[in-house]
């Protein structure tokens, strides 16, 4: 199953994602995994929070250009060569990876890693499959 | 030199006399060849023979950039195609360039204006004139040409670009004179001293600048760097070109070639025309042109108009330079550039909205445009990629409508100010003066 992230467009400019980040502070948004994808002039910021779309709507507010999309969260086993299990099942069946980025800490011992692929729905099928455990939104707390 | 003293030494009464005659069959001709124009004078109720002294021209209707987009691309041709011998084009406001036609004789009009200008840098027939503008549609690159060839100089028909290429030709061919705009001047002079080529080394000795609005500051480091004298040429495609006017050694306003081309200034709110050294719009009728005549033409360039015989010996009445426009039109990189034609792009796409900004920059003599436009609200973004092909597209689509390069910088919904009434669209941080 996938859980909900929430991607926000970021202009390049010095204090742009302090002001973000004072925003979410504000209003008690935690988050749970973060990453940043950028080119010179502009990055677009992936995280995941308990309350995708009212984080959504509070950055709306403050002038963020925010949305919320899908990824999968997929528990890793904590040991070499977990990561690549997965990697190899996806691999072998001809399906992409866009991007992966990892929570914040570890869940219960476990890495988890969310996972944008360029076939969510066959990827999420096949990891299930595999017994690869893919995680809800409350496990990421 | 002065290459045609009849016209340009002419006393008062005789060029005066002179351009009632060839208004009179201007407007007659128009009314007969161009039915636009014709019923606009229909609509003021106003006939060739209306026309007895110099100041009923302020009779007439005007013809506006609008009148041209209306009838695009040849309504407003008072000639068949076959008659016909070149186009020339510049941007127009919308999508559409603007598209005008020379006969045979207006091409000869045409070289013989600019070959006055050439004069007036103190070019000969000995000289060879380095033609560094852009050649093609645009009318900088062949309208020096062809002032060149009337002169009887030799052509180097350098077009522009490669300027290493261009200073290899300079030194090796023994270049007199400079055609190109002035930021390119500048760019060949700052080449030049990077090189460690000492100017004095150089044959080139003056040059005809123009297209673009420039600087006193710019002109020093171009005179400085190529130790040359600097012209300023004024012109625009639908007079003709460049060479409409062009200053002399004494460097006090451009001499207008006012047997060709009659002008007015006129005040841009209420259209009257104002008496000479007043600032206001200038206007312009040609008196020769047959290809596609143009009556009382709104140039929207802001200028004043000089009378009285200059130091150099001509008498035609000068225009100063141009302070600024009366609509939005930018120039950039000596490309005409009209915010409408940025909306038209924009328009295109569904994932911006139409608020943007358009910002012009000069740096190190090198015009540069920017647009800033918003992303559409709700737009889903998670992906570089997408952006990256949105800004892609979007530099392509405009390069194609505008012919040069625009960068561009996406903003998030809601960033940009939204205006009440009209709105700021363009930012236009290049100093003049």
């Amino acid at each position: 199953m996938a859980v909900k992230q929430v991607s926000v467009f970021i202009e390049n400019e010095t204090g742009r994602l302090a002001a973000l980040t004072q925003l979410l502070a504000e209003h008690g948004v935690d988050l749970n995994a973060a990453t940043i994808a950028e080119t010179g002039e502009y990055g677009i910021l992936r995280c995941i929070v308990q309350n995708p779309e009212e984080t959504v709507r509070i950055l709306s507010g403050g002038g963020f250009m925010a949305s919320v999309t899908e990824v999968l969260a997929v528990g890793i086993d904590n040991r070499p060569g977990g990561l690549n299990r997965v990697l190899q099942i996806l691999s072998d069946a001809g399906i992409g990876v866009k991007y992966i980025y990892s929570t914040i800490q570890s869940i219960k011992g476990e890495a988890v890693i969310m996972m944008k692929t360029g076939d969510q729905n066959r990827a999420e099928k096949l990891l299930e499959s595999a017994d690869v455990k893919l995680c809800t939104m409350d496990e990421l707390k | 030199m002065i290459w045609n003293k009849e016209m340009e030494c002419a006393d008062r009464e005789t060029m005066r006399a002179l351009q009632l005659e060839r208004l009179q069959e201007t407007v007659k001709y128009e009314y007969e060849h161009v039915p636009h124009y014709a019923a606009k004078m229909d609509k003021a109720g106003v006939k060739p023979e209306d026309i007895v002294t110099l100041e009923d021209i302020a009779l007439l209707p005007f013809i506006n950039k609008e009148d041209l987009a209306e009838n695009y691309p040849t309504g407003l041709f008072a000639q068949p195609m076959e008659n016909i011998v070149r186009i020339q084009s510049s941007s127009g406001t919308t999508g559409k360039p603007k598209i005008i036609g020379y006969t045979k004789g207006d091409m000869e009009d045409w070289g013989e204006a600019v070959a006055r200008g050439l004069a007036m840098c103190g070019a000969g027939p000995n000289d060879t004139v380095h033609v560094a503008y852009g050649y093609g549609l645009f009318t900088g690159g062949l309208g020096a040409h062809a002032g060149a060839e009337t002169l009887g100089a030799t052509v180097l028909p350098m077009s522009t670009g490669n300027t290493a290429r261009q200073i290899m030709f300079m030194q090796d061919m023994k270049s007199d004179i400079l055609c190109c705009t002035p930021s390119y001047a500048l760019t060949i002079a700052e080449a030049v001293e990077r090189a460690g080529i000492d100017p004095a080394d150089l044959q080139i000795r003056a040059g005809l600048f123009g297209a673009e609005p420039w600087t006193q500051s710019m002109r020093e480091k171009i005179e400085k760097g190529l130790g040359i004298r600097a012209h300023d040429i004024y012109g625009l495609t639908e007079i003709t070109g460049p060479g409409v006017a062009t200053s002399c050694e004494a460097n006090n306003g451009m001499h207008i070639q006012e047997d060709l081309f009659y002008p007015e200034i006129v005040d841009p709110n209420t259209l009257k025309p104002l008496p000479p050294g007043e600032t206001g719009e200038l206007v312009f009728t040609t008196l020769k042109k047959r290809g596609v005549p143009m009556v009382r033409y709104r140039t929207r360039d802001i200028c004043y108009l000089m009378e009285g015989k200059c130091s150099c010996g001509r008498t035609s009445v000068r225009m100063s330079r141009v302070f600024g426009r009366t609509d939005d039109m930018l120039i950039v990189k000596g490309v005409n550039v009209f915010p409408s034609q940025v909306e038209t792009v924009i328009a295109k796409f569904n994932e911006l909205t139409l608020n943007y900004k358009i910002l012009v920059d000069r740096k190190g003599g090198s015009d540069s445009i920017e647009l800033m436009v918003e992303f559409a609200e709700g737009l889903i973004i998670d992906d570089i990629d997408f952006v990256e092909n949105m800004r892609k597209r979007v530099e392509h689509a405009l390069r194609e409508i505008l012919q040069i390069g625009c960068k561009v910088r996406f903003l998030n919904a809601g960033t940009l100010p939204r205006s009440e009434g009209k709105a700021v669209r363009v930012e236009d941080r290049r100093k003049y003066e």
